[in-house]
């Protein structure tokens, strides 16, 4: 299957010369784009703030799409699990949301008693003029809490115009809190959203270090937390898109530099673990027990891949996940597994971050920018995949065509991150490659068919 | 009462999703279609994610993508580029255009866009049908029903004689009820058009060949010929004042029966009377003998659920079958609650339980989980019936769900609960009465294993 014309551009094969490769643009009309939009970039990143309300102001879809999707666990309060809307209906639209928004963040906040609100504006909200500024400036007078608008218009740019939003509302919670207390060896972590528990593995590994950590942002996120975030020496930011303009942010006004890191895979997390410690360079011993740490993780967990490794090795896989960040250190994991990664593809990836992905594939990979479910099939059958990492929409893709699936995406509920997390990323491979279902899908039966030898392989 | 008793200004835990959803679900029971919102990409995306893990089938659904400056200038240029891809990417027989309350806002004039692109455009083109589904107005109940009748009012037509055919608007039911229902059709000789017709569409098989739009749907030859049918069986009673049934009425004289979801025996045996009168054929001995099984079923099961106390939601005909099911096997619904609001739910309830029932239910329209919640705790229920939102409910009060209806989000094969009929009856009483006995058996110290 050719794709549009106006797509071709965004389709890259690795080692056809020169790298090119469009990316950052309004997706396509009517092309079935695998995104979404700008509410949905700013409330993936707020969402895991369990200590602050988040209502959505706008007509219900948007608030009952997102309620409870998200793995993201908290240790304590589970505000964040409801979903709160001002449900605006059409008289609100023709006179207003502004007095059903105030009357609502005023019933919410006493009903529930929040550390903070977060307001987030949907399509029509900005299309009906609704000032949510001043109502949340009033809202926040009377009930002496943060009340933060996120501009989500879900039309005002794409998924990573939403995480400049979430930046932008966090930066006003941000250097209100009390820094004093803070040790000169703490960090932030930036960009992990505790799916499955995952930041609670990576605080341990900073904690074991002798590194404090200041605020989780977001992942089992406290408003409190966040606000006091600007007294740590260093942001570690995870995710290519999500967090960057608040790192970038806290650099320009509260000069905390920040390092970029990866939690999955093993080379990417030890390698996290190593940058944080080298950067706290008048404190060696951080080094030295992020070392033993590293060490003792991989004592236990390099024996029990090597039995992933051997059943996997030569399997082939395609990833296409949000950001891109992700997907090089997927590239890595499945290296590691003795696997090939023979398609990757991002919703929200830069050229540069693509141009990279090309140095790191092999030969022939495609490398494709905001693809859609045909694309994807296409790509799927040319390649042969055994597996496709994806999100739920990538998920009936794969199986219809006789694939494997493995969900990487924001709705998970395995932890995929740390050492941990790499393991039960083998697992969750091997679960669906190995099982023996597929033998049973029409097109398994037919390729078999075709060639007797991969079925013998496969047995 | 039937509004919210609380009346809080904020939604919380909404039980109703939004109406452009329910227009996209009423456009994959066509043969050959692909939906299409005229929105910004982010409505397409979340609605597919929604229905995808429901279904565990591809749903594909295209968007305008508009951005900033469509949304000043107006999404035209966009909704016909749109249309242009989808039609070169798909080949769709039909594409079906919902709007969104974005473009309802800015008021984009869609009938306009698309007479200009009739114009415009040479060469392929697909059928076009829209409806207008602003998610500030109704549910996706509205979205649904609001789309059939869009779907018969540009495609059904009266050509010569009257035929003997049927036509079946069943709603928004399950892709197994839907396949019940042909087969009973096909059990009375009634030859008939179901739609939508999502038994297939949305409830694929393992496929060969990936196909692109999923292959089965109400054909759109049938769909044309719905005016020439004999009568028209409608299920629901609470949609607005217009419905595919009263339009195919209205235009072409097709008798129009409208009856509530087959649910437990009196409805279906409604039901079943309609299609014998209609088809002047006798109940096939098939359907005699699975009434017959159920009785005895319901009679062998009975004292493990009298007096047994419900809650009871979804969409509002939906908790009406619901109701009229639990209240003939001793079940008592307490609270019957809807995110929806016709109006009509009170009355529907008591047209259909009230001779059943002690004492009548609370019934609220225009309700949200927390609401529920909030009720339901005070009442000391023993199940919870409904789809899988209301587990939080059950976790908290530490009773069983039983999941029917849509989403089921939490369990494999929503797509496969049969709701309607005898043989649906059957199957969600099983449900219900071993929910009952397993929890009785939990909660004994003694270990029964003979019950």
């Amino acid at each position: 299957m050719e794709p549009l014309d106006e797509r071709k551009d965004q389709i890259h094969r690795t080692g056809e010369q020169p790298f090119t490769l469009v990316c950052n643009k309004d997706s396509l009309a009517g092309a079935v784009s695998q995104r979404a939009c700008v509410f949905c970039g700013s409330r993936v990143v707020l969402y895991p703030i369990a200590d602050a309300l988040h209502l959505v102001h706008g007509p219900i879809g948007c608030a009952v799409y997102t309620w409870d999707i998200r793995g993201a666990l908290s240790s304590g309060p589970e505000l964040h699990r409801l979903s709160f809307s001002t449900d605006l209906q059409e008289l609100d639209v023709v006179f207003g949301g502004e007095k059903k928004l105030t009357a609502a963040l005023l019933e919410l906040i006493e009903r529930h008693g929040p550390k903070a609100a977060f307001v987030y504006a949907t399509c029509i909200v900005g299309i009906i003029g609704d000032d949510v500024e001043a109502v949340c400036r009033e809202v926040e007078k009377k009930s002496g809490i943060p009340v933060i608008p996120v501009q989500s218009e879900g039309f005002k740019g794409n998924k990573r115009a939403g995480y400049t939003a979430a930046c932008n509302a966090m930066a006003r919670l941000i250097g209100t809190g009390d820094t004093e207390a803070i040790t000169p060896h703490s960090i932030n972590i930036l960009g992990d959203f505790n799916l499955a528990g995952e930041i609670w593995m990576i605080r341990e590994y900073f904690e074991r270090m002798g590194v404090e950590v200041v605020a989780n942002i977001t992942g089992d996120g406290r408003v409190a937390d966040i606000s006091r975030a600007h007294g740590a020496a260093l942001n570690v930011v995870q995710c290519s898109g999500s967090t960057m303009d608040l790192a970038r942010m806290m650099e320009r006004d509260y000069t905390i530099p920040s390092i970029r890191v990866s939690y999955f895979g093993v080379e990417d997390m030890a390698q996290a673990l190593y940058d944080v410690a080298e950067f706290f360079e008048d404190a060696p011993e951080i080094l030295e027990r992020a070392k033993d740490i590293v060490k003792g993780e991989l004592q236990e967990l390099l024996p029990e891949l090597a039995f992933y490794k051997e059943e996997l090795s030569g399997k082939k896989a395609a990833i296409y996940v949000g950001g891109t960040f992700k997907a090089f250190s997927l590239v890595k994991a499945f290296r590691l597994l003795g696997m090939e990664v023979v398609m990757v593809g991002s919703q929200t990836g830069t050229e540069d971050e693509y141009r990279e992905l090309a140095e790191i594939t092999d030969p022939g990979t495609i490398i494709v920018d905001d693809t859609n479910p045909l694309e994807l099939t296409s790509f799927l059958e040319e390649k042969r995949v055994d597996i496709f990492v994806g999100g739920v929409k990538e998920r009936p893709i794969a199986y219809k065509l006789g694939v494997g699936f493995c969900d990487h995406n924001h709705e998970r509920k395995e932890a995929l991150a740390g050492f941990t997390g790499m393991l039960n990323f083998a697992r969750e491979v091997h679960s669906s490659v190995m099982s023996p279902v597929w033998r049973f899908t029409p097109q398994r039966e037919r390729l078999d068919a075709a060639e007797p030898q991969l079925l013998a392989v496969n047995n | 009462m039937s509004k919210n008793p609380r009346n809080y200004v904020a939604t919380t835990n909404a039980c109703k999703l939004c109406t452009p959803l329910g227009a996209t679900l009423a456009f994959k029971g066509i043969e050959g279609a692909v939906p299409y919102l005229h929105g910004s990409q982010g409505c397409a995306t979340y609605m597919r994610r929604y229905i995808i893990s429901h279904f565990n089938e591809p749903i594909d659904i295209a968007s305008s993508s508009l951005s900033e400056k469509h949304a000043v200038y107006g999404g035209g240029p966009n909704l016909k580029m749109g249309l242009l891809n989808v039609t070169e990417k798909y080949h769709p027989a039909l594409i079906g255009i919902a709007t969104t309350c974005l473009t309802e806002t800015i008021g984009d004039d869609v009938a306009m866009f698309l007479k200009e692109y009739d114009q415009e455009v040479e060469g392929e083109k697909p059928l076009m049908v829209q409806v207008a589904t602003p998610s500030y107005s109704g549910s996706h109940m509205e979205g649904f029903h609001d789309a059939v009748t869009s779907v018969v009012k540009t495609l059904a037509s009266r050509k010569g004689s009257r035929n003997a055919e049927v036509n079946l608007l069943p709603g928004f039911v399950s892709p197994a009820d839907i396949r019940y229902l042909k087969e009973i059709l096909s059990d009375f000789q009634i030859s008939a058009t179901v739609l939508p017709d999502i038994s297939d569409t949305l409830d694929g098989r393992a496929a060969d060949v990936y196909e692109k739009i999923q292959s089965g749907g109400t054909p759109l030859d049938s769909i044309s010929n719905m005016g020439n049918a004999q009568a028209t069986v409608e299920f629901g009673h609470t949609m607005g004042s217009e419905s595919g049934g009263r339009v195919l009425k209205d235009r072409f004289g097709v008798e129009n029966f409208c009856l509530d979801m087959p649910m437990g025996i009196s409805a279906t045996d409604l039901f079943f009377d309609h299609l014998q009168r209609i088809s002047g054929t006798q109940v096939p001995e098939k359907y005699l003998a699975e009434r017959g099984r159920l009785v005895d079923s319901y009679v062998d099961g009975h004292k493990y659920l009298y007096g047994k106390k419900a809650i009871v939601y979804g969409e509002e005909d939906l908790v009406v079958g619901l109701c009229a099911l639990l209240a003939e096997i001793g079940v008592m619904p307490m609270l019957c609650a809807s995110g929806g609001k016709s109006g009509k739910l009170k009355e529907r309830i008591s047209a259909v339980s009230a001779s059943l029932l002690p004492e009548p239910p609370h019934v609220f329209e225009n309700m949200d989980f927390y609401d529920i919640s909030e009720l339901a705790e005070k009442m000391d229920p023993d199940l919870i019936v409904g789809n899988s939102k209301g587990y939080p409910l059950a976790k908290k009060l530490s009773i069983p769900l039983i999941r029917v209806g849509f989403p089921i989000h939490d369990r494999m094969g929503g797509q496969r609960i049969l709701h309607l009929g005898y043989r649906g009856a059957q199957n969600l009483f099983d449900l219900v009465v071993n929910a009952c006995i397993a929890r009785k058996q939990e909660q004994s110290p003694v270990g029964y294993s003979y019950m």
